[in-house]
């Protein structure tokens, strides 16, 4: 086996170097962003088949712990249910006449659905942002599966955030809980705008913070906070969450409020993809 | 050749575990940081270069996946990695605690950075609230992972040395 000649650098040295590097790196992602994603479309591309298979078997074994452990509080959870089905179903058979009806109003107004419905795709959370105090996790469907940046992603009945990168099988979805998330939001009931900023002080008590509220807004706890129809980029009508704790500013012109959002962050694992871009202004 | 396989897969298992199987297990909240354990070890254990080559491409991966500026983890994993190499000239190798002590310090350093590149320069002020809420966990989870993890890629390497002596 033959020595290799090794090159004798200082480390200060390849330490400046690489520290270069880096700066260039820096500097050309923000300048260049779109240039860059092939390159890390391709590391993604390599690594989430990985994630996925890993994920696979942890959740396997995750879930049979979580059955041993939560046994008995699935008991309980079980009677509670039922007791709250029948008071629900029960409501429900009420707001169905109410649909019925709302149906026929809305045939003799000749009004279109408002809330179409939109075309959705199921895909599965592989992996989370290492980083501690970010919010933001791969699906294992990408752009062969249609998914585009900038679709809305839901799970159950909420907004869980927007598609943020596409790669080929593969993408990255920032939540609405991250801390640098925002979302143009308004009042179901009063057509209220707002701001709905993901905020990890406020994460701690399991809500985010609603901003520019209007003064006037005539807003109380327990209204539903539903995506706007400002916003560029979220479709309209899809709900966030239920707002509380509302508060006045201190610069007296706009009111700010918590938000329980309508999806269960932790353990997330299905989610739904719009897959339906909102239409921007050119 | 052979350590250069190693290492990549150490790292790739380093991130898989952390961004799967420890996000379902974090404690807190928060995830231990294994490949800042990875990067500590390995300028500990065979000084700076090697500290700043790991601690490069660590921190590149991160940034790939889920940066939005590619290069910002690279250079405070890198800046990581260089440190700890100092140590390797300091200390004795064979020293099991000094590892943990610098896995700790560095965890801080880290913290410290990622705070004023994520949340400070964005106006965020409130570094003691998200000391509680991140850096600290964080700290003491990846202490205690240290623990097992040093001592894995402790044994690791001296198989690795022990190889490359017989080769050459």
């Amino acid at each position: 086996m033959r020595r290799r000649t090794r090159l004798n650098l200082n480390p200060k040295h390849v330490f400046i170097a690489v520290a270069i590097l880096c700066f260039a790196l820096m500097f050309l992602s923000y300048q260049f962003g779109d240039e860059l994603s092939p390159v890390k479309a391709a590391v993604g591309n390599i690594i989430s088949p990985m994630q996925k298979g890993i994920n696979t078997v942890g959740h396997a074994v995750f879930n049979q712990f979580e059955k041993i452990t939560s046994f008995n509080k699935l008991v309980d959870e079980n009677t509670r249910l039922k007791k709250e089905n029948n008071v629900l179903s029960y409501e429900n058979k009420i707001l169905l006449q109410d649909k019925y009806e709302l149906d026929r109003f809305r045939d003799l107004y000749k009004l279109d659905k408002k809330y179409a419905d939109y075309p959705k795709v199921a895909a599965r959370v592989i992996s989370a942002d290492p980083n501690n105090g970010f919010n933001s996790f791969t699906i294992d469907k990408g752009s062969d599966d249609g998914i585009a940046v900038d679709m809305n992603v839901i799970a159950g009945n909420g907004l869980v955030g927007i598609v943020e990168e596409v790669r080929k099988n593969n993408s990255v979805v920032r939540s609405i809980i991250d801390d640098s998330s925002n979302v143009y939001g308004m009042f179901l009931k009063t057509s209220d705008t707002c701001v709905v900023k993901g905020d990890l002080k406020k994460l701690e008590k399991g809500v985010i913070s609603v901003e520019l509220i209007k003064k006037d807004a005539d807003i109380h706890d327990g209204y539903e906070v539903v995506t706007s129809n400002i916003s560029d980029k979220y479709l309209q009508g899809i709900l966030i969450g239920y707002i509380s704790n509302i508060t006045m500013d201190s610069n007296n012109l706009t009111k700010t409020a918590d938000l329980t959002p309508a999806v269960n962050f932790e353990r997330l694992q299905e989610v739904l993809i719009i897959t339906e871009v909102k239409e921007k202004l050119e | 050749m052979k350590r250069f396989i190693i290492i990549t897969i150490e790292i790739l298992i380093c991130y898989l575990l952390q961004t799967t199987i420890f996000q379902w297990i974090a404690l807190a909240n928060v995830v231990p940081n294994l490949l800042l354990i990875l990067t500590v070890s390995n300028g500990f254990l065979r000084g700076r270069k090697s500290g700043i080559t790991v601690g490069f491409f660590c921190g590149l991966l991160i940034d790939l996946c889920f940066g939005k500026i590619i290069g910002l983890y690279a250079f405070i994993y890198m800046v990581i990695g260089y440190a700890n190499g100092f140590a390797n000239v300091v200390f004795e190798r064979d020293d099991q605690i000094i590892p943990i002590i610098l896995v700790g310090i560095s965890d801080l350093f880290y913290f410290f950075l990622s705070y004023i590149f994520n949340f400070l320069l964005r106006g965020k002020l409130d570094i003691f609230f998200y000391f509680t809420r991140i850096g600290l966990p964080e700290i003491v989870y990846t202490l205690l992972i240290s623990i097992f993890l040093l001592k894995l890629f402790y044994i690791v390497n001296k198989h690795l040395e022990r190889a490359e002596k017989e080769e050459a």
